[in-house]
Order: C-alpha cells, then sequence, then structure tokens
C-alpha cells in the first residue's frame, strides 16, 4: 500500500470521512474516477500522470452531496476548479478536504478553503506549451482558414453534450441548451445549431473557465473545442486581468465592470 | 470568404438598440427630417445590458448579412451601469467570433445619445455601407440552408 491508500484508509476507518472521491486505474492505461466508502476498498486508489481529469464536477452532485464529510484526491485542475467552485458559492468551506500532492509526491492535506486558495497560488496558471502552441496555429490563420477549420469541426459535433458533463463550471440546473421556448439551441446536430452552441457555452465560461481543457478530453469526436474556452479565459486575463481559479472570493469578469475598461471598436 | 459581386446587393441589417439613448436618438432623427438607409430593422430592447449575444447569433442564423449594436454612451446608462456590463460581453464575444472566423466587420458597435439624432443617421448609413462592401453573409447562408435540410428530414 502506497502512502495515498493507507491515508485513505486511516480517514475512513476513523469514521470522521465517509467518502473518498479519487483515481482508480482504468482500461487503456486510462485512469477513472472512484468513489470509495469501504476502507478495504483503498487500496483501489491511485494518483500519477494518468490522473489528469477534473474531478472537482462530482463534489456538488446530488448522489454524493448528502455523503458524510467528503475527501477528494485532487489534481492542480481539480484544485483550481475547487476555487473558482468556490467563488461562485457552490462547494462551501468545511464540506470536505482536499488531498493535493506537493512536488516531491508527499501529501498535502488541506482543510479549509483559504488553505486551498493558497496552495493553488503556488500553481502554474496557464497554457502548457502545446496548448498555446494549438491557439497559436489558429490564431495565424486567415479568417477564411479559421471559418472553415471550425466549420469541418462543427459539423462533426454530435451534440452528446460531455463538454457539459464534464465541466466543473456548467453546473446550472436548467442549461439554456434545455430551453425549448424560445429553441436557443436546435435539437438536430447540425453545423449552424452546433456553432451556436459552442460559442454559447464558451460565452457562459468567460472568466470561469480555469483552462483544465476537460471539454475536450471528454469530447468522444476529439474535436478541439477547449481552445474556445482557453480564447475566452485568455481575454479575460489580458482584458479584464481576471483569471479564474485564483481566488475563493473574486467576482466573475462578466459580472463587474470598470468604468476605465478599455476597448477600441465602439464608434 | 464573402464576395463583393453584386452592385445592386442591399444589406439586411437589425440594430439592437437600447430603449433610452440610441431608441430615443433614432426618434430624433426621424422627427428632425434626417434621411437614412432603409435597410435597418430596429429592435427595441430596455437596456444594451439586456442584448443577449445569443440574440446577435440567432439574428445572423435568421439571414441578417450586418448588425448594429447601440446604446447609451458610458456612465449614461438609465441603469447606471447595464453598458459597462454590456461593453465587457461585447469584448469578449467579439474577440470569440474573429476566433471562429466569422468576419466581426458585420457587427457595429456604437454609442448614440438621445440628443445625437444626426449621428444615428451616420452610424446607419456608414454601417450599411460597410456591410454592402462586405457583401452577403454567404458563408453563414451556407449553414442556414444545411439546417433547414436537415430539420426538414
Amino acid at each position: 500500500m502506497n502512502n495515498l491508500q493507507q491515508k485513505a484508509q486511516q480517514l475512513l476507518e476513523s469514521g470522521n470521512y465517509g467518502l473518498i472521491v479519487g483515481y482508480e486505474k482504468g482500461t487503456s492505461g486510462k485512469a477513472r474516477p472512484v468513489f470509495i466508502r469501504k476502507a478495504e476498498h483503498a487500496s483501489k486508489l491511485i494518483f500519477d500522470e494518468s490522473c489528469d481529469q477534473n474531478i472537482a464536477v462530482y463534489l456538488y452532485r446530488q448522489e454524493i452531496k448528502h455523503d458524510k464529510k467528503k475527501v477528494i484526491v485532487a489534481n492542480h485542475h481539480t484544485l483550481k476548479s475547487i476555487v473558482e467552485l468556490a467563488a461562485e458559492n457552490q462547494v462551501f468551506d468545511g464540506d470536505f478536504m482536499v488531498l493535493a500532492f506537493a512536488g516531491n509526491g508527499d501529501i498535502i492535506e488541506l482543510n479549509t478553503f483559504e488553505e486551498i486558495e493558497k496552495h493553488v497560488a503556488t500553481l502554474y496558471h496557464g497554457l502548457t506549451e502545446a496548448e498555446a502552441a494549438m491557439m497559436k496555429k489558429i490564431e495565424d490563420m486567415s479568417l477564411e482558414d479559421r471559418w472553415a477549420f471550425w466549420e469541418n469541426e462543427f459539423s462533426k459535433c454530435i451534440k452528446c453534450y460531455a463538454c457539459r458533463a464534464s465541466c466543473p463550471m456548467c453546473y446550472c440546473p436548467t442549461c439554456t441548451v434545455e430551453i425549448n421556448q424560445p429553441q436557443w439551441i436546435s435539437v438536430p446536430s447540425h453545423t449552424l445549431g452546433n456553432l451556436e452552441w459552442h460559442v454559447m457555452r464558451a460565452m457562459h465560461l468567460a472568466g470561469r473557465c480555469v483552462t483544465c481543457g476537460q471539454c475536450g478530453k471528454a469530447c468522444p469526436l476529439e474535436l478541439p473545442i477547449q481552445l474556445l474556452t482557453y480564447k475566452v479565459a485568455l481575454d479575460s486575463k489580458q482584458f479584464f486581468d481576471s483569471v479564474a481559479g485564483t481566488s475563493i472570493c473574486a467576482d466573475n469578469a462578466l459580472a463587474i465592470f470598470k468604468p476605465e475598461d478599455h476597448e477600441n471598436f465602439i464608434r | 470568404m464573402e464576395t463583393n459581386n453584386t452592385n445592386n446587393f442591399e444589406p439586411k441589417v437589425v440594430a439592437f438598440v437600447c430603449n433610452w439613448c440610441t431608441y430615443a436618438g433614432a426618434d430624433l432623427t426621424g422627427t428632425s427630417r434626417i434621411k437614412y438607409a432603409t435597410n435597418v430593422k430596429i429592435i427595441r430592447f430596455p437596456c444594451t445590458g439586456r442584448i443577449d449575444f445569443m440574440l446577435l447569433m440567432k439574428a445572423f442564423a435568421n439571414g441578417a448579412d450586418g448588425i448594429i449594436i447601440s446604446g447609451c454612451h458610458p456612465n449614461d446608462c438609465h441603469y447606471t451601469s447595464g453598458n459597462f456590463h454590456a461593453r465587457r460581453r461585447w469584448m469578449i464575444f467579439r474577440n470569440l467570433l474573429d476566433f471562429i472566423g466569422m468576419d466581426v466587420n458585420r457587427i457595429v458597435f456604437s454609442w448614440v445619445s438621445a440628443a445625437e439624432g444626426a449621428k444615428w443617421a451616420e452610424v446607419v448609413n456608414e454601417s450599411v455601407d460597410q456591410f454592402r462592401q462586405l457583401g452577403p453573409a454567404t458563408s453563414y447562408q451556407k449553414l442556414i440552408k444545411n439546417s433547414e435540410f436537415q430539420e426538414v428530414e
């Protein structure tokens, strides 16, 4: 048993914690989320590079909402999302404990939002080199090429909404997609409706996206839709100096304003 | 993407304006007997803060070639801050559209106060000229055609 599994076992045996949300070994070398309620199952837990899913999405789910005090094993994406969810009052201080990992692999216990916020401040915020290169590739295209690129990508979308389901920030009980009076987003998955859906999803994540890229990872068609939310996240930083997932008391970039906000396109 | 092929092309333009400034300004344009392009269909909103970006998407999806969005100047909002919120939204939205390859020149943003009847005529005329130069929104119309085909099936 490694440190994490021992720790998990102790926590469950102590009776103070009723559920551990973490990662277990999945198929094809991938990790998948696991929900552990019994101490003897603690040996299922793993934590390595394959654990890149953002599992903050489960924290506020109805199914585990009423479980006794929870523990979540968090990678850096999950940590940032927890901070952003805390800022939006979707998770509550003291409801759960976070097990994070230091650079040397040591387990860090984070009990309060303040501790989580402090720990998150030590993490890297921004795109990885590969992600930045993908953004640059698209931004360097001509307008026509960019349209052709996205038209092709959007035409493949089957509107399964896995991007929405996987995103910790997509927690609205009724999404605009489900509203049919008026029908904002068409039901069949044609390119026009798909484009509107992806524009809407990105806009609703403006100033809230922590650039974990989970939407793109969840997409069964492997569409690079995470780039759309990266775009709004980068713009929020550039225009409003707002980086989601850094502060537990920050206001949303689009919910506040400054009279001196500067643009150059309004006549 | 778009070709400037037709000389007699008249763009369909939708204007989303706020009730308190630009709509009153457009009224003044009329009562001042100033002529301006007839391509524009004005939709009145309580405030620019109410103009959801999805409404703009729907205008394009229903065949608009260009959109004008106009409201109170900063610090003049009837509801104090609606236009400031709207401005932040447009800054993000405009760049996102550019990122997916839509021509952002098809959306014109302006501040027109209730006293600026002449400016409204100017904004509309200049915008319509700009949209006429850009030609019909053919790339978007292609998507509309495809979507109709699919929904009928």
